[in-house]
């Protein structure tokens, strides 16, 4: 699947946080996306690079516009961080659950949010979450 | 970037209008600056307008509970007004349904509102007159 555009931001500070939000605006609007596909997206990818900021202890995000065929076009984000690793990832991928002090909505939100979802991680070695939106 | 949002105080309402992108931080200053604030001006409702903000995710969500239940143990009433429809699909389909937030749709029917609870009417039930 050719992959139109690519681009990568950190994560490190809150301030990034709102970047990458921006960013996947910015990206899902050039793709015509709804607003409300607009909004799902940079919902999930705000959830994610919080996860990378304050789990991974900081990271980044890599943007890619996808197409397949002329028709079907899609974003595709990977978060990614060298942090601690998720030792089960089933148990984080559940509503509610949550290691900090939040709502344990960011992954599943995140998973929610999307039309598809990725996620790889290796304890000490760090996270890495794919999420994919087509229009 | 901002690190303060202004608190607004009009009689015995503080008025909120989030105008800027909402980062952690700003959210969770705002939530502590409203707390000190409504016990600071006796405050009895605080209104919160989030028309402006293009995207609600879970640490504003749950910002906005926090508030809403921290003004409720002081005694004051919260409404959140504005909300954009696609933010609040996406908080639904997030698994965010902000339950013990009052909200409305625009700053006046919030004013309204706010107005009732702290009046002690019901604002559900159906007028006597």
């Amino acid at each position: 699947m050719p992959t139109i555009k690519t681009d990568a931001l950190p994560i490190r500070s809150d301030e990034d946080v709102v970047r990458v939000r921006q960013k996947v605006r910015q990206w899902a609007t050039e793709l015509s996306f709804s607003l409300v596909e607009q909004t799902k997206v940079v919902t999930a990818a705000s959830e994610l690079a919080r996860n990378t900021l304050v789990h991974g202890g900081g990271g980044e995000v890599t943007l890619e516009t996808l197409a397949e065929g002329t028709k079907r076009k899609g974003l595709r984000l990977t978060f990614q961080d060298r942090g601690p690793g998720i030792p089960n990832i089933e148990r984080a991928m559940t509503e509610g659950y949550t290691t900090g002090d939040g709502l344990g909505l960011g992954l599943s939100g995140a998973r929610r949010l999307s039309s598809e979802f990725d996620i790889h991680s290796e304890v000490g070695v760090g996270t890495s979450v794919t999420i994919t939106r087509w229009k | 970037m901002a690190d303060r949002i202004p608190i607004l105080r009009m009689g015995d309402c503080l008025l909120v209008s989030v105008q800027v992108e909402m980062h952690d931080q700003l959210a969770l200053t705002l939530q502590n600056d409203l707390t000190e604030k409504i016990v600071a001006a006796r405050a009895k409702g605080v209104l919160i307008d989030i028309s402006v903000l293009e995207m609600v995710d879970s640490f504003i969500g749950r910002m906005l509970g926090n508030i809403a239940s921290m003004s409720k143990v002081l005694d004051a009433e919260t409404v959140v007004v504005g909300m954009q429809p696609a933010v609040a699909i996406t908080l639904v389909e997030l698994g965010m349904e902000l339950p013990g937030i009052r909200t409305a749709l625009d700053v006046e029917s919030g004013m309204e509102l706010i107005r009732e609870l702290i009046d002690g009417q019901d604002p559900d039930a159906d007028d006597q007159d």
